[in-house]
């Protein structure tokens, strides 16, 4: 057998839950993180009688960013259905989705690597609830019921690999964290993924699996990855891939059967008559797009001058504050920026930095602090000290130079100054042994004699400055 | 109506309306009575007045309310099993409005369950007596609003139109019955049957006092998106029409009306020519179809209106449940009356996959052909006259085993809900049994006014 003849071909849908204040159909909390169960619900969200959904229009907003982000076709006219199905979690016995007219079309999303994924439609819908099993009993949460969800759905000719699909992901997680549609915590849920997986020898695609809810990129590129694995392996026992959700057992890494009876299921959608159609004026989605902050791909064309590895360029668009923050920085002075891109990628974005305001630091200050060490008046341990002042958010008034002053960082390089140190050390009865043999041309001796130099200058002192210098008296 | 004020004390309004409700117990028009909260509203409005204060334009005016609005006074029951002891934290929008003005609830009204019948036969807790002929129905599903207000125990009630359920049982009753354009008044806070047809409105004994009525409870309602901006004017004189033409639809003359009923639209006909109309007959097939076309829809929004009733989170709950599917099984199987449960079934398979375009689909497709009907007719006429039912009040238990006789009921009063139009039954004749018979008249969307303001010229004139 060989897994080289067989084409892989992977679709997803992605659920992204909006970071609206309210949720979608009524004014209560959207953020339930921390709270008690059933504290954020309302008798909408529970479904008392006579109650009615009012639409969040912030919500469509962000839709139309999310859209924007994805370089989507916005449609001016989409309208709500009902999707019918009985589960405690969903209290009005429907959940209000876009089944046939949904706000986002299609478009393309360019992935890091260059390749691209087309995207089928993304519709504005509800979240559901959540229950927890306790042997004999079920409670349910509805916290989360009537979070405004975004389905993401991608086209033909979908994904060709694991590892493109988790690029596909992680980009996906990008745009939407730029447009700041959502918190994006994937531990939270925040953005849970379905994964369509078929294989193929032949340019007709195979049957599918679904894996659903999968919540972090490596499961989703795990799953994938097995699931092609075993495809392939039933077709070359000559056997059928069955079409079926599947579930996906991080512990064990195989996905297996769900006897799910959502397959067999009658939605019976219908229109929803409590919500009029979303209507919107080319002006206001014009609007929203002078509003979008610069995407991923444009951060990445911009800061090709920089020469930055791959993986420290895209481990810096993770975080949409730390892109714009070197982008202002490329526009202060581009050859001070490359420095403020390795702060970032090696020292910010360490695990124990990530809980750090990223927004506290200027670019100004980032700038003013790179120069520095390029004037030399820091030695590169120094600005790293001071950086973490930074992102201490009662530095905020204080220049890096401030800084510096106060942690007696900066570096002596008036040569005046140094130059009665110097001569100092080197007069000084302990270094005699030491100026004798450079003055022979042993040049190891110079380490001691600058180390002498820099304690006597209590640290402040540039010590390739003080090399230089040392070795221009002795040669005279 | 008589609205309290120095001289008329509300707590004199409310008891007698209290007394007389107690004397007509056998109507069986209420569901539960509001008695001890109504005489301390009364109270308080008389207060008010003595102190000169301000009090509203229903001031110590005693109402019926129809037993799917919300309101925390009592329980609100939707004459089901389902919601037998449901006490609600909400207040219906339109309830909040005229106790705002100073109308003070008295009873839930009967109807039958979730609004489904005409004949509030189907309500949970028993059948309202038509308040002309003990031996028949009050018609429905707002029965209970019709006889109250036909016997004099209150002056206006409120109900809810969904084909025909205000005005059927007005017609049946002798009184008027008010179905607004779709989106004039609030649904926020009322127990949703079909929410692309429901409408709220009211019943009273003349067009001044559903004037009044209407023109507090319409007006557009955050809570509800499909309200539509407040076009109700005070004055009914500020809305006269234009054409002072009307049309007879005169496929509902003949076939499948009775004869006395067809004789009291004729003779409305001529007593609108009297008082200066001109009245012609018009022919528009496609209403035929109409039935036909509610049947589906509204089933298809009922099945899906009353899946929130699953025994979860309020309501009734089945004893004896061993797992989720007998949680919604039982429950719903006892919840529900078998007129309720037929909806459901007749809903869900109309929105099945592979019949939905067969039939919900096609559905729609008329219900937009039968709109356009409409509009051309509006081009020619102000209004269009045609029975509220197509017989006078029928006997308790004629129809119960036989549902198909049970929707042709409805043949004319859905016409209007289906194109959201606004309709008024005005009182018309009795028949030669003394039984109250109706006539409608249908308009354009928001000329309920003028609607009402003709009524009310053709009975001062004629």
């Amino acid at each position: 057998m060989s897994a080289n003849d067989y084409k892989i071909t992977v679709g997803i849908e992605c659920h992204v839950q909006l970071n609206t204040k309210t949720k979608l159909f009524s004014a209560v909390d959207n953020d339930a993180v921390d709270k008690e169960p059933n504290a954020c619900t309302s008798p909408i969200d529970y479904a008392l009688p006579g109650m009615l959904p009012v639409l969040n229009k912030a919500a469509v907003e962000k839709c139309v960013r999310a859209g924007l982000a994805m370089n989507c076709k916005i449609n001016l006219t989409s309208r709500f259905d009902r999707k019918h199905y009985y589960y405690p979690d969903l209290p009005k016995g429907y959940q209000i989705t876009q089944m046939y007219q949904p706000i986002i079309g299609a478009g393309v999303i360019h992935l890091p690597d260059g390749s691209e994924v087309h995207i089928e439609h993304a519709h504005l819908e509800e979240d559901a609830g959540k229950l927890t099993h306790f042997g004999s009993y079920s409670l349910v949460d509805l916290n989360r019921a009537g979070t405004p969800l975004l389905e993401i759905v991608t086209d033909l000719p979908g994904m060709s690999s694991a590892a493109q699909a988790r690029l596909y992901c992680e980009e996906l997680h990008r745009l939407m964290m730029y447009a700041g549609v959502t918190n994006g915590d994937l531990y939270q849920g925040n953005m849970r993924f379905d994964v369509n997986v078929s294989v193929s020898k032949t340019e007709k695609l195979g049957t599918r699996t679904e894996t659903k809810n999968l919540n972090s990129f490596r499961s989703v590129e795990r799953v994938i990855e097995y699931e092609a694995k075993r495809q392939i392996a039933l077709l070359e026992k000559g056997e059928k891939v069955i079409q079926e959700t599947r579930g996906w057992n991080d512990t064990t890494g195989k996905t297996t059967s769900q006897r799910d009876k959502e397959d067999a299921q009658d939605y019976r959608y219908m229109p929803e008559p409590d919500v009029p159609p979303i209507v919107l004026e080319q002006s206001y989605v014009d609007k929203v797009a002078a509003s979008m902050p610069m995407m991923p791909d444009e951060y990445r064309s911009k800061f090709g001058v920089l020469n930055l590895d791959d993986s420290e360029r895209e481990a810096i668009l993770n975080y949409p504050i730390l892109a714009e923050r070197l982008n202002e920085a490329c526009n202060k002075d581009v050859r001070l920026a490359p420095r403020i891109a390795h702060w970032f990628s090696s020292i910010l974005l360490a695990e124990e930095n990530l809980d750090k305001d990223f927004a506290l630091a200027t670019a100004s200050e980032l700038t003013e602090l790179s120069e520095m060490v390029e004037k030399k008046e820091l030695s590169s341990t120094g600005a790293k000290a001071i950086l973490m002042e930074m992102y201490d958010k009662k530095n905020t008034q204080k220049s890096p130079h401030q800084l510096a002053k106060e942690m007696n960082l900066l570096q002596e390089n008036d040569e005046d100054a140094l130059g009665a140190i110097i001569d100092e050390v080197l007069t000084a009865p302990e270094c005699a042994k030491a100026a004798e043999d450079v003055r022979n041309g042993e040049m190891k001796a110079i380490g001691f004699l600058v180390g002498q130099v820099m304690k006597k200058s209590k640290g402040k002192a540039n010590p390739a400055t003080v090399n230089e210098l040392i070795k221009k008296k002795l040669s005279q | 109506m008589i609205i309290a004020d120095k001289n008329t004390k509300a707590v004199d309004l409310v008891r007698a309306a209290l007394d007389r409700a107690k004397e007509c117990e056998d109507y069986h028009c209420f569901i539960s009575m509001n008695e001890a909260r109504a005489l301390e509203r009364a109270r308080e409005i008389d207060e008010k007045i003595a102190k000169g204060e301000k009090v509203g334009r229903l001031a110590g005016v005693p109402y019926a309310l129809k037993d799917n609005y919300l309101s925390p006074d009592g329980v609100t029951t939707a004459a089901s099993r389902m919601l037998d002891n449901f006490p609600s934290p909400i207040t219906a929008t339109a309830v909040a409005k005229v106790e705002a003005e100073g109308a003070i609830m008295i009873g839930r009204a009967n109807l039958d369950a979730y609004a489904h019948g005409s004949s509030t036969e189907n309500s949970y807790f028993g059948p309202t007596l038509n308040a002309h002929d003990k031996t028949r129905v009050a018609g429905g599903s707002s029965g209970g609003s019709a006889a109250a207000v036909a016997l004099d125990i209150v002056p206006f009630s409120l109900g809810s139109d969904t084909g025909g359920s205000i005005r059927q049982p007005a017609s049946y009753n002798g009184v008027w019955g008010m179905k607004p354009t779709y989106g004039t008044v609030s649904r926020y806070g009322v127990v949703a049957m079909a929410s692309s047809l429901d409408t709220m409105g009211c019943i009273a004994k003349n067009a001044d006092d559903v004037n009044l009525v209407m023109s507090i409870i319409a007006g557009k309602d955050p809570k509800d998106s499909t309200t539509i901006d407040d076009f109700w004017t005070r004055e009914l004189e500020d809305a006269q029409s234009k054409k002072k033409k009307i049309g007879i639809i005169s496929d509902f003359l003949k076939e499948g009306v009775d004869p006395e009923v067809s004789k009291t639209v004729l003779d409305y006909a001529k007593k609108m020519e009297k008082a200066g109309y001109e009245v012609e007959e018009i022919s528009m097939p496609i209403m035929r179809y109409g039935l036909a076309i509610y049947y589906i829809i509204q089933p298809a929004e009922v099945a899906s209106n009353l899946s929130r009733y699953d025994g979860i989170r309020y309501g009734h709950r089945a004893a004896e449940i061993t797992d989720l599917d007998s949680i919604y099984g039982k429950t719903r199987d006892e919840g529900f009356m078998p007129e309720n449960k037929r909806r459901i079934m007749v809903g869900n398979f109309v929105l099945s996959s592979g019949f939905y375009d067969a039939y919900y689909l096609k559905a729609q497709k008329a219900r937009t052909l039968l709109v356009n009907a409409y509009n051309e007719a509006f081009e020619k006429y102000d209004a269009l006259l045609c029975a509220v039912a197509p017989a006078p009040p029928f006997k308790l238990g004629e129809k119960t085993d036989d549902p198909l006789q049970m929707y042709m009921e409805d043949m004319l009063s859905v016409l209007a809900n289906l194109a959201g139009l606004p309709a008024v039954a005005i009182p018309a004749s009795q028949s030669k049994d003394g039984l109250p018979i109706g006539v409608q008249l249908i308009g354009p969307r928001k000329s309920d006014q003028i609607l009402i303001n003709i009524a009310k010229s053709v009975e001062e004139k004629a």
